[in-house]
């Protein structure tokens, strides 16, 4: 027999949907700005393995040549982006919800569980619970991850007056690359995460937008039985 | 009731919620994009959208009022020292001219006056707002030590600097606390060497406090004004403030 339970707070659907275009917003004009300075790539010595980003890249997206409006959107919307986050975080620790997100000694050795049954490389079940170990490291380090890009967005645009942050985090250029490296981790967070919603179906999806899921239950006959 | 009848009634009660939320996800996503859309479409303050100008207004007065001239740009030692990157040659079109002169209020001031100022030298970082960075070292007058000389006008907190150079082709403005901050310099030697021409000799503005645009090269005239002064970069988009 089929029930509607609740699963996603209110809250926390609004939060999550609003970070979308927020973020997108974030690593659009990011990238208006990474765009004049392209230095960043992968290889060793003058091998070049990944240039960020190659021409293409450029041409196909329209980033170019925009870097004052790259900066101007970054430089306003960075406060939306960090309002809803500090919102998110305060929400989950004053409702309790924290309690299903943060991991614990336990979420490592089922995240590898989890891994190993996605890759098909484990016929043990999935744990049935709100989030397994695997998404409460993955959505605890997105948390952690936003918090970073602030912490280093900082310590690039006040570099002076925040010099301290900027110290700590090995200087100037240093920041930069870990902004940057950040960046490229949500477009992996995200791959993994788009992944992961489609194989999960539609129910689950379902559950972030209206908040509840359908899940089978025990038949009404045998509830009675046991209630008896 | 049939399990039948109580698990139809199970999914007409999601298809309806379902339904509920795609309405109201529907309704947000064009009131987000009606915002984006309109904010994007405003009319330009200083070839920016008027709403995003507004922003960085705001980021500009928390700037000013969070900024403290004890903090310090971090400063480097020798080794650190990189060669310079000439980027942007406006305002320098023709030859540095043999009888420069720096006009300031009624006086015009030689190399000489500059000179014959105390002498900071300072190993700091210049950021350019594309991104890159060098260390250089830098040799010349704090501003304020050239204020506290040559200064006899009235300035506060509401006062800014005006930077011209001897064309009037660059320009940029400077509020008064980056411009009294001990690292900002009349700058007339780099690297231990007298500035270039391409580096904005004989006379050029360094300081640490803001982006590469605000360091004015071969400065050609200075002088105060009661409200924000024009700037080159920021009327082509760019936040004025350009501080860290």
């Amino acid at each position: 027999m089929k029930k509607i339970e609740a699963k996603h707070p209110r809250a926390i659907r609004w939060f999550h949907w609003i970070n979308v275009p927020l973020l997108t917003i974030m690593i659009w004009s990011g990238l208006l700005i990474y765009w004049a300075n392209d230095v960043y790539r992968v290889g060793f010595g003058d091998f070049t393995l990944v240039h960020f980003f190659p021409d293409k890249f450029y041409d196909l997206t329209g980033i170019g040549h925009r870097l004052a409006e790259g900066m101007a959107w970054h430089f306003v919307f960075l406060w939306l982006f960090a309002i809803n986050g500090a919102a998110y975080v305060i929400y989950t620790l004053a409702s309790g919800e924290w309690r299903y997100l943060v991991p614990t000694a336990a979420s490592f050795r089922e995240a590898l569980e989890v891994m190993l049954h996605d890759l098909g490389l484990s016929k043990e079940p999935l744990p049935r619970r709100k989030f397994n170990g695997a998404q409460q490291i993955a959505y605890t380090s997105i948390i952690l991850m936003g918090f970073g890009s602030l912490v280093t967005g900082l310590a690039i645009w006040k570099s002076v007056q925040f010099g301290w942050l900027t110290a700590l985090l090995g200087g100037y250029q240093a920041a930069r690359v870990e902004h940057f490296l950040l960046t490229l981790g949500y477009v992996g967070f995200f791959a993994v995460h788009i992944t992961q919603v489609i194989r999960a179906g539609w129910n689950n999806l379902r559950a972030m937008i209206t908040g509840y899921e359908v899940v089978e239950v025990a038949g009404p006959v045998e509830r009675q039985a046991e209630g008896s | 009731m049939t399990e039948e009848s109580a698990n139809a009634q199970v999914r007409s009660e999601i298809a309806r919620k379902t339904r509920r939320s795609f309405l109201a996800g529907g309704v947000a996503t064009l009131a987000g994009l009606s915002c984006f859309e309109w904010m994007r479409s405003r009319r330009a303050d200083e070839d920016e959208p008027w709403p995003l100008r507004i922003g960085l207004r705001a980021d500009e007065q928390l700037s000013r009022d969070y900024f403290r001239p004890s903090r310090l740009a971090r400063t480097f030692p020798a080794a650190a020292v990189e060669t310079g990157r000439p980027n942007g040659d406006i305002g320098l079109g023709d030859d540095p001219d043999p009888d420069w002169k720096l006009n300031f209020g009624e006086q015009a001031l030689s190399l000489a006056d500059i000179l014959a100022l105390p002498k900071t030298v300072m190993i700091t970082e210049l950021k350019c707002i594309e991104g890159w960075s060098r260390v250089i070292q830098w040799g010349g007058a704090r501003f304020s030590d050239f204020l506290a000389k040559f200064n006899d006008e009235p300035l506060d907190g509401g006062s800014y600097v005006s930077l011209e150079t001897p064309d009037g082709e660059y320009y940029v403005g400077l509020d008064m606390e980056s411009a009294m901050h001990p690292q900002t310099l009349l700058c007339y030697e780099m690297n231990g060497r007298p500035l270039e021409p391409q580096h904005g000799a004989p006379l050029r503005l360094v300081t640490p406090v803001k982006y590469g645009i605000k360091n004015i090269k071969r400065i050609g005239t200075i002088e105060f004004q009661r409200s924000r002064p024009r700037d080159y970069w920021a009327e082509r988009g760019y936040d004025w403030y350009a501080g860290f």
